[in-house]
């Protein structure tokens, strides 16, 4: 028999016997963070491709959606610290080694980006809207007259924000769970289908629904064959990594993670989308919100379930 | 008559004054959101320091107390002078601290009342408890007589209230130091060398090749300079044997572990004492020239093979023999540790004499690497008035009982509490000053019993533990660190004093022991037993005729003297009277055969566990001391409770994890108050279970000890007792374990009335 | 800094010294024991660590850190500007070691191998209050200096290598 213990009585909070110092606050952080890629991003693209006709959903209603997306999630990360009046030292230093700081810095652009992009369509959602200052009014016009040029830089934007959340956690090599260059990818897929989910839930044209269906059974599948991979490399990996793996093959976030994450949120609402496709009526928002949810999940377990890996020495 | 004695919780002082406590700790929480003012690191270098000698245990190591320029006492450190501890203090007296800071201390003296039928603790001025306790005092004195007052004490108090207690006619002054730790080895060692081992043990262990633990837990028993020695011994690659059911951190440190079956360690040191003799390895130069009855004990372990402790002991014959050769190959450079903490089976004395026949074979006593001759400084004492004669003392109640008691027992007092028709007078009334009796007390239901029988009891403590709740006044001392004491001169490889002052002023209404003596002396008219309105008076005056001053120890602390008495070894060929009977070391004991015990040691079978049942037995947890300590913060963050430790194979049969809480029952039914963790571990035999003793405190007054762990004196009640001396055997007892709280627990949680 | 487990008898006086010390909070740490059991009776072994902050040079707590609070100190000691800490539990999470905690004001806290001692010519605490002095610390360049010379006799390891910090806590075995 193998015994270790602490024999110093060590027991700090939210660190002993399982490290827990991100609560709910980091998860929901990355999600809002993903979700507003998401939509950032298809945004961005579309505008691009010139079919803000076609997509209205994805290039203005939906856009409305990020800002509070983003000032939610930067606002639960400001929860998530500990020393909050200090925050401000997060803007005062660049550091590239570090995703919390270039995570901070990439939000601390596209957010007012984002903020931009909704006001320049607000004439449209609300045609009564007067901006009162000229000033004003006449920096609509210029952002109008750029739009897209302003979409390339959102979208590079987005496409950085979506991968930031995943190396926020991939970074940090001490959790064996999050140990794996795969997060990166995966949570900016994972993010590109919740955003193309909230699409889907405002839209009311038809093509634009089939078009986003489409792209969105795309990503599900990317993010199957990615969760696969994953695994795949920790069975192959070392102790902690292949105990990293047990937590979801028999461990103690299997039922989350296979019924909530997998099935609920991924492969079930595909395969809803794919009777769509096929012409059945399915009401959308069922697929969406499973989406939304399961991404949501899916996020929560990675982060709780990733604290609790260690490496054992 | 029986005083119906409500156990009460220290109701009055708890409540208002914890709050204050907190106020003074809780430093943290503020200023920060501005920066600034977050702690800083407690660098010595700008603090101020006074000189301390440590009463977290009776090591007492001498340091420095640091205190702040707000007078806030931050830390303690060793004196680097002081060869008790080197300038290195143990855990227990680095977190002494949290002993000054502990927001449970007892605050203000406490009279008991009774309202209503509801009996509660009163605040009181110290002229009213002390003009109460006086009081109290002469009526018992008048109507028994002053011989039936006792005095239980651990530690400096000790010598002002027996100063008091001489001084009012009664000379029935008890240690729990002696009944219940090292009473069998000291009177083993009078039998065999003529002298007691003392404390610290003259154990030469940082120049020695061999160290043999009888169950000696160094590392665990964390008496400092033992451990530092031990630690040198290692780096040095000195072969180390253990003994013990249980592999100890010592154990583990060790080149041998003979797991021995619990109890049975007479019979391995015979059969080593019969390999030394027969396979002619002993020191013969040594037991020639030293000691007496060399033949007779060659005759009396003649069958005493290893073949025949292998029967008992579980120990390998070859093992045995291997070991002795050990010990002979590192011969005199060997030790056979005399243990500190001996009373196990009742037949205590013989087994330490075991131990030092053991070394007399080897030659270790009085040579370098085995035993050096430790020396004192002999400190001036005032002259007093004479005391009074007294009558009768402790040892009528036991007639030709424990004749080699050299001191008092605790737990014979505590017993002849107990009215009995052939006794004229029991126990009436106790002082007890530094000592928690129901926790160190084997069999805690007999030692309240007896409280139940005293007509007055008084307690000088500094915390709220078991011992208040039965007092009628309870009288706060000041911690350590708040007060000045007597020097403290105990022997060493050179003599040293060290000296104790306060860093600080008492904290709340408490008082140093000396004080606290001196005014109940005068309420009871014997100030002229004191003569001196501050003790640094006394201290000025033994410093001044030992050429120092109280002026120079301030700086100091520590002073070391030149050695008066001889050699710290043996010379070469000298010449040694031994103070025993035939002026040898005597491996036949005059003194035991004239008083009809044994002359030399003989194994004994004792108990086994019957099916089901497991032995109990017990150590030290390095961070703690007794019971002393398991509320102190700094400690309690160490370790928060005992657990129980099991065999996994116990475990398994059991159906026990790690982490479970079970009750304990022993062999007569009484079960442990509170539920104890198990810890399933490699690190014990199958048929013994193993926990710290000091845990599971039963006030709720010591808010982060209560209810912590199980208090292994409640499960002690076969208490085994030495003929010879009295000791308190405490390690036949057997435990099964209870997964359920049994339903009708008449003591569960709760305190049995008293 | 080099810990002979040999020797080291789990005592925890070095936690204690800490605390007192570097004004740790009750209920955290910087430094803690780690007791290893291994075997069946009566073949049993124990390893015994006073582990704590590994200063590691190539401390992944620094490469996280947003704001620069955590860094490197000349020396190789990895220090934690407190002003400069949100807090935001990066750090916490990179550490293999589990040797930082957030400590109740805020700010995240860890062993600094007590660099106000260092700095003053002193030992750091829990080095100097060891008992059984099992607590080597000084200077890895100079061969000369007290961990040096353990290092050179005797055999190491370093805990959890292959997480690549490398880690600058030597355990003698
Ligand atoms: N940290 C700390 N240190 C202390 C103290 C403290 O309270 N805390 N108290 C001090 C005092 S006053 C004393 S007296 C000493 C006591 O310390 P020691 O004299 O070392 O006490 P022991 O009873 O010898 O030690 C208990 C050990 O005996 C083993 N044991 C149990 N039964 C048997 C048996 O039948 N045979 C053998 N061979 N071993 C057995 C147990 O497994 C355990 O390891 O410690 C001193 N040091
Ligand atoms: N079951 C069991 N019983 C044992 C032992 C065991 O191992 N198991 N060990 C035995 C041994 S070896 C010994 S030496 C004894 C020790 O027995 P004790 O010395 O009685 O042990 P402690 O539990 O430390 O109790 C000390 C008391 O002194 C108080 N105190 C502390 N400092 C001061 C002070 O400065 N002034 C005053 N007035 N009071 C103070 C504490 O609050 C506490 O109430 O216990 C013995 N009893
Ligand atoms: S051994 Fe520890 S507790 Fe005992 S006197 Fe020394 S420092 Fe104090
Ligand atoms: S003080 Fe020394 S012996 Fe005690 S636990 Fe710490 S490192 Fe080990
Ligand atoms: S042990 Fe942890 S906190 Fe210390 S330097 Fe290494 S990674 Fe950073
Ligand atoms: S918690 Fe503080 S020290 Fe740690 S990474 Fe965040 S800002 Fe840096
Ligand atoms: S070096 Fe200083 S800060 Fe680090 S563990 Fe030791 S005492 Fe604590
Ligand atoms: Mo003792």
């Amino acid at each position: 028999m193998k015994e270790e213990l602490f024999v110093s009585g060590r027991d700090i909070p939210n660190i002993d016997p399982y490290l827990n110092i991100w609560h709910w606050q980091i998860p929901l952080y990355l999600f809002l963070g993903g979700l507003a890629a998401g939509i950032l991003f298809f945004a961005g693209y579309y505008t691009i491709l010139r079919k803000e006709k076609e997509m209205e959903a994805t290039v203005k209603w939906a856009p409305f959606l990020a800002p509070f997306a983003l000032v939610l999630g930067l606002f639960a990360l400001f929860l998530d610290l500990k020393h909050k009046l200090y925050f401000w030292q997060l803007y005062t230093t660049v550091r590239f080694t570090s995703p919390m700081s270039w995570g901070a810095w990439t939000l601390m652009l596209i957010t007012p980006i984002s903020f931009i992009w909704a006001a320049s369509y607000i004439k449209e959602v609300f045609p009564k809207w007067d901006w009162k200052f000229d000033v004003l009014n006449r920096f609509e016009a210029y952002i109008i007259k750029n739009r897209k040029g302003i979409a390339w830089i959102m979208m590079i934007l987005a496409v950085i924000l979506g991968v930031y959340t995943g190396i926020l956690l991939s970074a940090f090599n001490a959790r064996p769970l999050w140990n794996t260059s795969i997060l990166g990818p995966l949570f900016l897929v994972s993010g590109l289908s919740t955003g193309l989910a909230a699409i889907m839930l405002m839209s009311k044209s038809k093509y634009e629904r089939k078009v986003v269906s489409r792209l969105d059974l795309i990503m599900i599948a990317v993010e199957l064959f990615l969760i696969i991979h994953l695994f795949m490399g920790f069975l192959a990996a070392s102790e902690v990594q292949v105990e990293a793996a047990a937590l979801f093959l028999g461990g103690d976030f299997t039922a989350v993670f296979w019924i909530f994450v997998i099935f609920l949120g991924l492969v079930f609402p595909a395969v809803l989308e794919v009777l769509e496709l096929r012409g059945y009526h399915i009401p959308v928002w069922i697929p969406a919100v499973l989406i939304l949810i399961g991404g949501l999940v899916f996020r929560f377990v990675m982060v709780e379930a990733g604290q609790i890996t260690r490496f054992l020495y | 008559m029986t005083t119906r004695r409500d156990f009460i919780k220290v109701v009055t002082a708890g409540t208002g004054a914890a709050a204050l406590g907190l106020s003074v700790l809780d430093v943290k929480g503020m200023g920060s959101i501005f920066g600034g003012d977050e702690p800083e690191p407690v660098s010595d270098t700008k603090l101020k320091r006074y000189p301390t000698y440590c009463e977290v245990c009776f090591w007492k190591c001498a340091g420095w107390t640091y205190v702040d320029d707000k007078g806030a006492i931050k830390k303690i450190l060793g004196n680097k002078e002081d060869p008790h501890c080197n300038g290195r203090l143990c855990p227990r007296g680095t977190g002494g601290i949290g002993m000054y800071y502990d927001e449970d201390r007892l605050k203000t003296p406490l009279i008991r009342e009774e309202k209503d039928g509801k009996q509660y603790f009163r605040e009181a001025s110290w002229e009213e408890a002390l003009e109460l306790t006086a009081r109290r005092l002469k009526e018992v004195a008048e109507r028994h007589s002053p011989e039936c007052i006792a005095l239980f004490n651990h530690g400096s108090g000790g010598k002002y209230f027996g100063t008091l207690l001489k001084a009012f006619g009664s000379e029935n002054i008890a240690a729990p130091s002696f009944a219940q730790c090292r009473g069998p080895r000291e009177t083993g060692w009078i039998a065999t060398f003529g002298q007691a081992v003392g404390s610290p043990e003259p154990t030469d262990i940082r120049d020695t090749n061999c160290l043999v633990l009888i169950g000696s837990h160094l590392g665990e028993n964390m008496h400092n300079g033992q451990v530092q020695e031990m630690s040198e011994a290692i780096e040095r690659g000195a072969t180390i044997i253990t003994v013990d059911p249980r592999f100890s951190t010592a154990a583990s440190k060790s080149k041998y572990w003979l797991p021995i079956k619990p109890a049975t360690d007479m019979a391995l040191l015979l059969a080593w004492i019969h390999v030394l003799i027969y396979e002619e390895i002993y020191n013969k130069k040594y037991v020639e020239k030293y000691t007496y009855g060399f033949d007779l004990l060659k005759e009396h372990v003649k069958d005493m093979t290893p073949e025949w402790a292998y029967g008992i002991t579980t120990i390998e014959p070859a093992v045995i023999r291997k070991t002795a050769r050990e010990m002979a190959d590192a011969a005199p450079s060997v030790i056979v540790h005399p243990g500190r903490h001996v009373t196990w089976y009742g037949d205590d004395t013989q087994r330490t004499r075991a131990i030092a026949i053991l070394n007399a074979l080897l030659g270790s006593w009085g040579n370098r690497g085995g035993f050096y001759m430790s020396e004192k400084v002999h400190i001036p004492h005032q002259k007093l008035p004479p005391f009074p004669k007294p009558k009768r003392t402790w040892r009528d109640a036991f007639p030709g009982q424990y004749k080699l008691a050299s001191l008092a027992l605790s737990s014979g007092i505590c017993d002849a509490t107990i009215p009995t028709d052939d006794r004229d007078c029991s126990f009436k009334a106790w002082i007890v000053s530094g000592t928690n009796l129901p926790l160190t007390l084997p069999n805690k239901k007999n030692t309240l019993e007896a409280i139940s029988h005293l007509e007055f009891i008084v307690v000088i403590d500094t915390m709220p533990m078991e011992i208040t709740g039965y007092a009628d006044v309870i009288l706060p001392e000041c911690t350590y660190l708040e007060r000045y004491d007597l020097l403290r001169t105990s022997g060493h490889r050179e003599p040293y004093i060290a000296l104790r002052m306060p860093a600080a002023e008492p904290k709340y209404n408490t008082k140093p022991g000396w004080w606290i003596a001196k005014n109940l002396a005068n309420k009871l008219g014997l100030g002229e037993y004191f003569p001196y309105d501050d003790i640094t008076e006394v201290l000025d005056w033994q410093l001044k005729q030992m050429g120092s001053s109280l002026e120079e120890m301030k700086k100091i602390g520590v002073k070391k003297f030149d050695r008066q008495e001889g050699g710290l070894y043996f010379q070469e060929g000298e010449d040694i009277e031994f103070n025993t009977p035939t002026g040898k070391i005597e491996l036949w004991s005059n003194e035991m055969a004239a008083e009809n015990y044994d002359p030399m040691p003989v194994y004994t079978p004792h108990p086994e566990p019957e099916e089901g049942f497991y032995r109990l037995i017990y150590g030290r947890a390095p961070m703690h001391t007794f019971s002393r300590t398991s509320n102190n913060h700094n400690l309690w963050d160490l370790k928060k409770e005992n657990e129980v430790w099991v065999n996994p194979k116990v475990a398994k049969l059991w159906d026990l994890n790690n982490g479970d809480k079970v009750w304990l029952k022993n062999q007569d039914g009484i079960v442990s108050s509170f539920p104890i963790k198990v810890r399933v571990t490699e690190r014990i035999r199958w048929d013994s279970v193993y926990m710290v003793h000091g845990f599971g405190h039963s006030d709720k007054f010591l808010t982060r000890a209560y209810g912590h762990g199980a208090n292994d004196s409640e499960l002690i009640t076969n208490v085994m007792i030495d003929p010879v001396m009295g000791g308190t055997g405490m390690r036949g007892n057997f435990v099964t374990f209870l997964k359920e709280k049994p339903k009708n627990m008449e003591n569960s949680g709760k305190e049995v009335k008293a | 800094m080099a810990i002979d487990t040999t020797k080291c008898v789990g005592c925890g006086d070095c936690v204690v010294a800490c605390q007192t010390e570097n004004n740790v909070p009750h209920g955290y740490c910087r430094d803690w024991i780690v007791e290893n059991v291994a075997g069946t009776y009566p073949n049993v072994e124990i390893e015994l660590r006073s582990e704590r902050c590994n200063h590691c040079d190539n401390a992944p707590c620094v490469r996280c850190c947003p704001t620069g609070a955590s860094h490197i100190v000349e020396g190789g000691i990895v220090m934690v500007t407190h002003e400069e800490c949100i807090g935001c539990g990066a750090c916490i999470e990179s550490c293999p070691y589990d040797a930082r905690y957030s400590h109740p004001e805020g700010y995240v806290d860890k062993c600094t191998f007590c660099k106000h001692r260092i700095d003053n010519g002193q030992l750091p605490a829990c080095v100097e209050v060891c008992p059984t002095k099992c607590l080597y610390f000084g200077d890895l360049d100079d061969p000369n200096s007290d961990v040096s010379k353990a290092l050179q006799n005797r055999k190491w390891k370093v805990l959890a290598p292959e997480a690549g910090t490398k880690p600058q806590l030597y355990f003698l075995t």
